[in-house]
């Protein structure tokens, strides 16, 4: 049993269209890196996890692809899947394998190339994610439509605005412009999102994540281990809540918050040692689950950054800018970062790393004093959700 | 279109590729087509179609602890007891919240952009189905109806309509 895990190794593709490579070739490319940064090689690793969830691209036996590729053979080795959270889901995978001293190196990989198909199917295979045959088989409900069903009922409820989502998507798009690994590096403003036109009402397109290819990789190390290889640049992962959602949006009692995120949230500050009602005092800043504009706003309540129904204040009072009361996907989150399912969660553990070590590029580095960072992956619309809390001390 | 360039390039070139017109990046374009089109067993909540087809809605009920289920299932799992009967729900209720659905999966590509909205059923329980109303036209506490209508691929489905 190894008391503690630390992220030591970190490595990020360049997220975006990327026709350019092929699957085994785009998880190279955030592999190298790791093994760079952890200063190991393949021969090293006992275990590796791989997320995707795939359908849209052509490869189902990623692990082994890659254990081919890239010497991990003949290492034991599983894909994961929990929709867009499939990413958390692997890193649960190797924590527990980690913490439970299985294995003391563990090869977390996320990866999806979701270009490899034409963006209509893509749009109908993600739909799917939630109950396919009472949601989507007769009423044809897409992944932004599920996330609209909570934003028209959080504008409905506390009166948010269409403006005030649009407030998120420029935020994310100016901290996307400084991240070199973001799909968009371009700054927009609300007008951009305003009269773009609507992909479910109230959703218009700069309200979307796009479709994205790309990968992501952490190695993660038990904490003798750590010591054994002396390794100075490190955090460690000090809580991670889980939560489940039901199938059917229809089975929930509401719609303005995500049960399994609040579920996740209370397990990841218990086992952080995070204060549950002041949360925001523990952290230098967060990555939060923004496949949309109206979810991000939502999980800033659910991870009781503010009370319930304020979370469009903070956007409004621009307090999740750096700078603020917590800053929020300042590598461009989902939005302008990109959004390849399977590999987004390893992409926040590697954003929650450079944070917290000051090796974010310039201009969107938060001010680290607290040592902590959250990551917060939802998978489907809450279907799933992951609350995972990185430090730069051990707890 | 595509294939037409595919086809090209494979007499001219010999092998399924295209160059991806942004990156320039050669592509080989898959051979192996696949449809999907799944087989899913209702045997168990066949009353449910039954009642439909009457403009009926039928949910299932734990006969040991009076729990309803909708959408129905077989088995309720707070008393691990199979034993439920089958009851019909009142089709009125309150709308609680709405999108329209105006970029659609290609399956849906025969339909106009459609309003979805989910309900809470005046006996409990929540439904998610297509709004015939004027979306525009919807206010907060909006009361709505669950009717049955035929769909443009020849089957029924429930949906809801203002009151």
């Amino acid at each position: 049993m190894s008391e503690n895990v630390a992220v030591i190794g970190i490595g990020h593709s360049k997220f975006g269209t990327r026709k350019d490579v092929n699957i085994a070739e785009l998880c190279w490319e955030s592999m190298k890196p790791a093994f760079e940064t952890a200063n190991l090689e393949p021969k090293d690793i006992d275990f590796f996890v791989v997320s995707n969830a795939g359908m849209w691209s052509s490869e189902a036996a990623i692990p082994a692809l890659i254990a081919e590729y890239a010497d991990l053979a003949p290492k034991g080795s599983m894909r994961v899947e929990a929709a867009c959270a499939s990413g958390s889901a692997a890193l649960r995978v190797g924590y527990t394998a980690v913490k439970s001293g299985m294995v003391d190196l563990a090869l977390i990989l996320g990866v999806e190339k979701m270009q490899e198909s034409p963006n209509p199917n893509v749009i109908e295979l993600i739909g799917r994610f939630g109950s396919y045959f009472w949601e989507f088989e007769n009423f044809g409900l897409t992944f932004p439509a599920y996330y609209a069903l909570h934003g028209t009922a959080y504008m409905m409820k506390y009166g948010a605005t269409e403006e005030d989502y649009a407030k998120v998507a420029v935020k994310n798009h100016y901290y996307g412009a400084k991240n070199p690994y973001a799909q968009f590096q371009k700054e927009i403003d609300v007008e951009t999102v305003l009269k773009s036109p609507y992909i479910a009402w109230p959703f218009k397109l700069f309200d979307c994540s796009p479709i994205t290819d790309g990968s992501a990789c952490v190695i993660l190390a038990s904490e003798e281990k750590v010591k054994e290889l002396g390794i100075d640049e490190k955090v460690w992962i000090l809580g991670q809540g889980v939560g489940t959602g039901t199938a059917n949006l229809s089975r929930r009692e509401e719609f303005t918050s995500l049960a399994s995120a609040r579920y996740a949230a209370e397990q990841a500050y218990k086992m952080a040692g995070i204060d549950i009602d002041d949360p925001a005092n523990y952290l230098d800043g967060a990555n939060v689950h923004d496949c949309f504009t109206a979810p991000e706003i939502i999980a800033y309540e659910d991870l009781r950054f503010c009370k319930r129904g304020e979370g469009y204040k903070l956007i409004r009072d621009e307090q999740t800018y750096i700078g603020g009361k917590i800053p929020v996907n300042i590598d461009g989150g989902l939005k302008a970062k990109g959004h390849p399912i399977g590999a987004t969660g390893v992409s926040q553990a590697v954003e929650a790393y450079k944070q917290l070590l000051q090796k974010a590029e310039p201009g969107r580095q938060a001010d680290i004093n607290k040592g902590r960072w959250l990551a917060h992956n939802v998978g489907g619309t809450g279907h799933y959700t992951y609350v995972t809390i990185y430090g730069l001390e051990k707890r | 279109m595509m294939n037409e360039e595919v086809k090209k390039n494979m007499e001219e070139f010999g092998f399924p590729v295209i160059v991806d017109e942004k990156s320039g990046a050669m592509q080989w374009v898959d051979m192996r087509e696949l449809r999907l089109r799944y087989i899913i067993s209702v045997e168990n909540i066949k009353p449910f179609y039954e009642g439909l087809r009457e403009g009926k809605l039928m949910a299932t009920k734990c006969k040991k602890c009076g729990r309803i289920f909708f959408p129905p299932q077989k088995d309720c799992p707070s008393c691990f007891d199979s034993d439920i009967e089958w009851v019909e729900l009142k089709k009125e209720g309150t709308l609680e919240t709405m999108t329209v659905v105006f970029v659609k999966p290609p399956s849906f590509g025969q339909y106009d952009p459609y309003p979805v909205a989910i309900a809470k059923l005046d006996d409990g329980p929540r439904i998610l189905a297509w709004y015939s109303g004027d979306p525009q036209q919807v206010k907060p506490g909006q009361r709505v109806k669950v009717q049955v209508s035929r769909r443009k691929e020849g089957y029924l489905m429930y949906e809801l309509a203002p009151i």
